[in-house]
């Protein structure tokens, strides 16, 4: 699904280069839940935004679904974004002006979908988070938990193949954290593949598992459950 | 594709922040204004002008003798000549001799009072109608018989609109009205109405002068004027042989001239009004500039999701285009209604054309399509990273 091979990601700040991405190969497969963990800095950013088709790499390739997608332009990353990844942000970054279900659709107004498909599909996601009756609610009369559960409808509504969640948990109490993270597990077991961006070791042991980053470079790639995952590596540490 | 939540989502910012709406909107909202204001004005006068230049005929001609030393004169009895050979192009002609006498109703002296001397033709080629009696004759002329027709205002001011059979002294005699005329200017004291019609061989006499300064034709229709004018200006050519010493005017020349006059001072004036449009077309671009500024975040977001940099433009575009057709839709309002107050004010009525209006709203809309266009293509350009993580 997921296959990332001999990854580079350079950027020039005057006369140093900074190895973002540092020789990267990673493979995903269909259903599983991945969490890439590491320090500011590790890479994991970079990382995520490469997955996601926001970024292209300096070399090496990228392949979503066995499509090359490591040089595309932007217009056609739209494309690949729209169809097959869903977005969840720390921020949930929904738009204040259009009300909850208006905002699920957003994904299947961009793939063409008509009205009446738009929302049947979008009240589903609704549906589908608990948020049903608040569709027609502003995002700013709901709490940050269900705001964020809105953000999951929307990834879900266009039935992308997989869920990108980027600090899901970063702006949310540790309760609610904790339910976010649980309704991503219920989706993985749905079948849903699912990769999850977070510093927080307490969150990334709930996938399935870990992949961490250092200095752009994976340095632990194996079960959750392995004490290994949750090890700091010393030059980390010293960071 | 994404027109319809475009525009809802236009509509909703402007409701959103109504203050920042109308400020956004003010250049737009006084350029259409100015520009429905000057074109309403504009026709009414041009109407109003038209229906003047109609009620005085514009079948008419005016010949006007200027070569006063020459020692060559035409006389009253060629011009009679000249309508009666070209009966198919000149159906009458009366001499104008302005009067320049002292002249009286009882003992009050009419100061504002034209007199004029015509002949019993000229209440047909200036399109005159009477409220009472009748006009002056071709035997009052012939045996200079002291009567006259009044105008409107002299009628209603010294006889109570009773006029007819009563005196009015002219240099001296005493003149019977035999005939009161329609009201024409409407404007009172020394209008058109303010006037006396006496035989034009009286009026010679009272001059001590028997030549005429001017002439009124009428041609048979309007378009035998171009004709009939050439044919007035060969005859007083082959008097005078000078064309400095005589002027030939018709009155659809003169319509046409002072049309062409209105069209272009309104051309220009419309054209500085559209300044105005050009002014609200950059605070238009400024404010969708500092929208998308504002938006920097959403525009990463709706990218995440799939946005293409088309779908990001055209957003844009439909904003700034929905903002400056409010504007324009708010100006035509505002301007019709100024309009409105500003035509009864000076007395026309000025209601604008619908190609007026329509064209004023297709060029709003215009103004904020192009105007938006920059910003759109800047959002449209944004990197979406760059975008999502913007503070």
């Amino acid at each position: 699904m997921i296959e990332l091979k001999d990854l580079y990601k350079l950027y020039h700040m005057g006369d140093t280069v900074v190895r973002a991405l540092d020789g990267i190969d990673l493979t995903i497969d269909e259903g599983e839940f991945v969490a890439i963990v590491g320090q500011s800095g590790s890479g994991k950013s970079t990382c995520m935004n490469i997955i996601g088709c926001l970024d292209v790499p300096t070399s090496g390739t990228y392949k979503l679904n066995g499509i090359d997608v490591s040089t595309m332009d932007d217009d056609t990353q739209a494309v690949i974004r729209n169809k097959f990844l869903g977005f969840v942000f720390q921020q949930y970054n929904l738009i204040p002006k259009l009300n909850v279900v208006e905002n699920v659709e957003l994904p299947l107004l961009y793939a063409g979908i008509s009205a009446a498909e738009r929302r049947q599909k979008a009240l589903r996601a609704l549906e589908r988070v608990g948020l049903l009756d608040k569709a027609k609610n502003r995002p700013n009369q709901l709490s940050g938990g269900q705001q964020q559960r809105v953000s999951i409808a929307r990834a879900l509504a266009g039935d992308p193949a997989v869920i990108l969640a980027d600090e899901p948990t970063g702006a949310l109490d540790s309760r609610t954290g904790r339910e976010v993270i649980a309704f991503l597990q219920e989706l993985n077991r749905d079948g849903r593949t699912i990769v999850l961006i977070t510093h927080d070791n307490s969150i990334a042991v709930k996938a399935k598992r870990i992949v961490r980053l250092a200095d752009g470079k994976i340095v632990y790639d194996g079960p959750a459950d392995d004490p290994r995952a949750v090890e700091i590596p010393r030059e980390e540490e010293d960071a | 594709m994404n027109f319809g939540q475009s525009f809802r989502l236009a509509i909703k910012s402007l409701t959103a922040s109504k203050a920042r709406a109308l400020l956004t909107m003010l250049g737009i909202i006084i350029g259409v204004a100015a520009v429905i204001i000057i074109i309403s004005l504009g026709d009414g006068m041009q109407n109003m002008v038209n229906e003047q230049f109609e009620s005085m005929g514009t079948n008419m001609l005016v010949a006007t003798i200027i070569g006063r030393s020459s020692s060559r004169q035409v006389r009253d009895e060629d011009m009679f000549a000249l309508v009666e050979k070209n009966p198919d192009l000149l159906a009458g002609v009366s001499p104008f001799v302005s009067g320049r006498t002292r002249n009286k109703i009882g003992a009050e002296v009419l100061t504002a009072t034209s007199v004029s001397g015509v002949s019993e033709q000229y209440a047909a080629i200036r399109s005159l109608k009477l409220t009472a009696g009748r006009f002056l004759q071709y035997a009052d002329v012939m045996k200079m018989s002291k009567v006259c027709v009044i105008g409107s205002y002299l009628n209603d001011e010294y006889f109570d609109g009773d006029g007819v059979g009563q005196t009015v002294r002219i240099g001296g005699d005493n003149y019977t009205v035999v005939g009161t005329l329609e009201e024409k200017a409407g404007y009172g004291k020394g209008s058109d109405d303010d006037a006396v019609f006496i035989p034009y061989t009286n009026a010679q006499r009272l001059n001590k002068n028997a030549h005429t300064a001017q002439y009124y034709f009428t041609a048979v229709d309007s378009d035998a004027t171009d004709t009939a004018k050439w044919l007035i200006e060969q005859k007083l050519q082959s008097v005078y042989g000078d064309s400095d010493a005589y002027l030939v005017i018709s009155m659809s020349e003169m319509m046409n001239m002072m049309s062409t006059i209105q069209s272009t001072l309104m051309s220009v004036l419309v054209a500085i009004a559209a300044i105005s449009l050009l002014v609200g077309g950059i605070g238009i671009m400024n404010i969708m500039l500092v929208s998308v500024t504002e938006r920097t975040k959403e525009i990463g977001m709706r990218k995440s999701l799939g946005a293409k940099r088309r779908d990001i433009r055209s957003q844009f575009i439909i904003e700034a285009g929905t903002t400056s057709a409010v504007g324009g839709v708010i100006g035509i309002i505002v301007g019709v209604l100024l309009a409105n107050v500003a035509g009864s004010i000076v007395g026309i009525t000025a209601i604008p054309s619908t190609s007026a209006i329509a064209v004023s709203f297709g060029v709003s809309v215009a103004v904020g399509v192009v105007f938006g266009y920059l910003p759109a293509n800047k959002a449209a350009k944004l990197n979406p990273i760059d975008a999502l993580r913007y503070e």
